[in-house]
C-alpha cells in the first residue's frame, strides 16, 4: 500500500466532511424554525470536526514523509480546488430547506454505511474515527430521513420543491459509488471500503425512505463525476474563496 | 381574595425574595412589563446571530470556525430559552415574533453595527457578551421564577463567549501589524456603542424605579455602566491596545474610572432605525421567517395527515 493512497484517501474523506458541513453552516441565522436552526448548525459542527480528524491524520501522514510542516489548517486553507477530492454533491449550493434536507439524507445515508465499514478498517487510525464519527451519523441520517419524509409528505407545494431538488442532486449521487484510483488501492487491502457492497445498501435505505416520503426516484438519470479526482462544479471555487479569505490575505499569521 | 389582597400578597413574597411563579397572582403591569423586558430579551438573542454568522464562513481557522459556530447556535438556545420563560405568562412565540418582525417589539441596537472585520468577532465577544453579562448576573436573581432560571443558563454560557472573544483579541494583539490595526479597530468601532447598551442616564430612565421595586432590576443602568466600565479599562491593558476615550482617567477619590460624555443622539438615531445595519437586521429575520412558510406548513400538515393515518388504523383494530 502506497502511502501517497492513504493520504489521498485520508484527505477525500476531510473535504466531503468540511465542503458540506461549511454548506450547513451557512445556513446558521437563517433557518426555517429556531429548534431546526440549532440542529442544522449541529450537524455542521460535526462535520467540520469530522473534518479536522481526518486532516489531522491527513497531516501527521504528510509531515511523516519529511515534508514541512503541514497542519488541519494548511489543508482547509491552503489548498486550491483541484487539490480538494471531496463529492459533488457535498459542494451543491444549499437552495431551498428542501434542496438542503435532501443532500443531507442522500450523504448522511452514505456516510452512514461507509463508516459502518470503515471502522473495521485493518487501518487503525482509520477504524477510530470511522466509529467515532458514525454515532453523529446514524443522527444526522435519521434527522435527514425525518426531514425528506415530512416535506415530501407534508404539503403540495412541499412534494414539488422535494421533487425540484430530486431533480437537481440525483446526478450527484452517482459518484458516491464510483471508486477512485485510491479507493481502488486500498479497499483490497482492508484498508478502505469496498464501495460495491455499500452501494445496495444505501440504495435499500433511498429507496424506503423516498418511499415514505411518496417521491419519485430520478433513477436512469446521467451521473456527473470528477469531484473526487478534483474536478469540481463551478461552485467549489467560490466557497473556497470565501473560506479561505483570511488565510490567504494575511498569510503566515496566528488566528 | 380582593385585589389589594393579592397585591400585598405579591409585594409581600417579593420583599421577602420568594419569586413569582407562573401560577401565581401578579399585577397587570408586572406581566407587561416582563413579557416586553424578557421577549426584547429573546429578539435580541436572535437577531444577534447575524452579525457573527456574517463570520462563520470566513473564519480563519478551522477551530474559529467550530467555536463561532457553536456560540451563534448557544445564542439560538438562549433565545429559546427566553421564548419559552415568556410563553410561561401567556403569549405564543409566534405572537412575539410577529411584534419583532412588525418593529412593535424593540432588540438591543448593538446588534444594528457591521460586522467588518474577523477582529469584531473578538470584540463583540469581549464588550458586548460583556457588557451583556454586567446586566444579566443580576437578572439571575430577578423576581420572576421562569426568567431567572433562564438566565442562570444563559450567563454561564455567556461568560465562556466573553473569555473567548477576549482571547481572539489577545491573539490578534500579538499578531502582525495588520492584525494589531484590525483589533484596535474593532475596539474604536465597539467601544461606544457597547457603552450605550446599559440604556440612558438614570435619570432619563422612567421604568427603572419601579422594575427596581419590583426585583426585575436589581442596579440601575449608570451602576451597571460604570461597573462595565471599570473592568474594560483594566482589561485592556492586557491587550495593549486602547480605549477610544480621551477622557477615560482613574478617579482617585470615586475610586472609579470617569468617563467621556455619551453620544446619545446616536444612540437615539440607531434606536430609532437609522443605525447602520436595522433595516438589513430586520430584513434577513423576516426573510428566514418567509422562506420557512412553506415548510412550517408542510411539517404541520404531515403530522396531521400521520394523525389521521394512526386514528384509521385503530379503528381498524377496534
Amino acid at each position: 500500500m502506497s502511502v501517497q493512497a492513504l493520504i489521498d484517501y485520508t484527505l477525500h474523506l476531510g473535504d466531503n466532511a468540511l465542503v458540506l458541513g461549511h454548506r450547513n453552516s451557512e445556513w446558521t441565522g437563517h433557518g426555517p424554525i429556531l429548534e431546526q436552526d440549532i440542529a442544522l448548525s449541529n450537524i455542521a459542527l460535526d462535520l467540520i470536526g469530522q473534518a479536522r480528524n481526518w486532516y489531522e491524520y491527513a497531516a501527521r501522514l504528510i509531515n511523516g514523509g519529511g515534508g514541512k510542516e503541514v497542519t488541519e489548517d494548511v489543508l482547509a486553507y491552503l489548498r486550491d480546488s483541484r487539490d480538494f477530492r471531496n463529492c459533488l454533491l457535498a459542494e451543491q449550493t444549499n437552495g431551498d430547506w428542501g434542496k438542503t434536507v435532501l443532500r443531507q439524507f442522500y450523504f448522511s445515508a452514505y456516510q452512514f454505511y461507509f463508516y459502518g465499514a470503515l471502522e473495521h478498517s485493518r487501518d487503525k487510525e482509520l477504524a477510530a474515527i470511522a466509529e467515532k464519527s458514525l454515532k453523529e451519523v446514524t443522527y444526522h441520517l435519521r434527522w435527514s430521513s425525518e426531514w425528506v419524509i415530512r416535506l415530501g409528505d407534508g404539503t403540495e407545494e412541499s412534494a414539488s420543491r422535494m421533487q425540484r431538488a430530486m431533480d437537481e442532486l440525483w446526478t450527484y449521487t452517482g459518484e458516491l459509488f464510483v471508486p477512485a484510483d485510491y479507493e481502488r488501492k486500498l479497499s483490497p487491502a482492508g484498508i478502505g471500503v469496498d464501495l460495491a457492497a455499500i452501494r445496495p445498501l444505501w440504495e435499500q435505505r433511498v429507496r424506503e425512505v423516498l418511499k415514505a416520503a411518496r417521491l419519485e426516484s430520478g433513477e436512469g438519470v446521467w451521473m456527473q463525476t470528477g469531484g473526487k479526482q478534483g474536478k469540481h462544479t463551478e461552485h467549489l471555487g467560490y466557497l473556497l474563496a470565501e473560506m479561505q479569505f483570511l488565510q490567504r490575505a494575511y498569510p503566515g499569521c496566528e488566528w | 381574595m380582593s385585589a389589594p389582597a393579592n397585591e400585598a400578597v405579591f409585594q409581600d413574597k417579593i420583599d421577602q425574595d420568594i419569586r413569582i411563579e407562573p401560577k401565581d397572582w401578579m399585577p397587570e403591569a408586572y406581566r407587561k412589563t416582563l413579557i416586553r423586558q424578557i421577549s426584547q430579551h429573546a429578539h435580541s438573542e436572535i437577531v444577534g446571530m447575524l452579525p457573527e454568522a456574517n463570520w462563520i464562513t470566513r473564519a480563519p481557522s478551522l477551530k474559529r470556525k467550530a467555536t463561532l459556530i457553536a456560540k451563534v447556535q448557544d445564542e439560538a438556545g438562549h433565545g429559546l430559552y427566553l421564548y419559552a420563560a415568556a410563553e410561561t405568562l401567556d403569549i405564543s412565540r409566534d405572537e412575539m415574533i410577529g411584534q419583532l418582525h412588525s418593529g412593535k417589539a424593540k432588540y438591543s441596537s448593538i446588534f444594528n453595527y457591521p460586522t467588518l472585520t474577523w477582529a469584531d468577532m473578538g470584540a463583540i465577544g469581549w464588550l458586548v457578551d460583556g457588557a451583556a453579562i454586567m446586566n444579566q448576573v443580576p437578572l439571575c436573581r430577578a423576581s420572576y421564577g421562569p426568567y431567572a432560571r433562564a438566565m442562570v443558563r444563559i450567563c454561564k454560557e455567556e461568560s465562556f463567549h466573553q473569555r473567548q472573544g477576549f482571547e481572539i483579541l489577545l491573539v490578534l494583539s500579538r499578531g502582525s501589524e495588520a492584525q494589531r490595526r484590525m483589533c484596535q479597530d474593532a475596539i474604536d468601532r465597539w467601544w461606544w456603542p457597547s457603552v450605550m447598551m446599559f440604556g440612558p442616564n438614570d435619570d432619563a430612565s422612567p421604568n427603572t424605579a419601579q422594575s427596581m421595586r419590583w426585583k426585575i432590576k436589581r442596579f440601575t443602568n449608570d451602576e451597571l455602566r460604570q461597573r462595565f466600565v471599570d473592568v474594560s479599562a483594566e482589561q485592556i491593558k492586557l491587550l495593549g491596545m486602547t480605549l477610544p476615550d480621551p477622557a477615560l482617567v482613574w478617579n482617585e477619590t470615586r475610586q472609579h474610572y470617569d468617563h467621556g460624555p455619551i453620544d446619545w443622539e446616536e444612540f437615539r438615531n440607531v434606536l430609532n432605525g437609522n443605525g447602520p445595519c436595522n433595516k438589513e437586521r430586520m430584513a434577513a429575520r423576516v426573510q428566514a421567517h418567509a422562506d420557512g412558510a412553506w415548510v412550517r406548513e408542510a411539517a404541520l400538515e404531515h403530522s396531521r395527515k400521520n394523525a389521521a393515518r394512526q386514528s384509521v388504523q385503530l379503528e381498524g383494530v377496534a
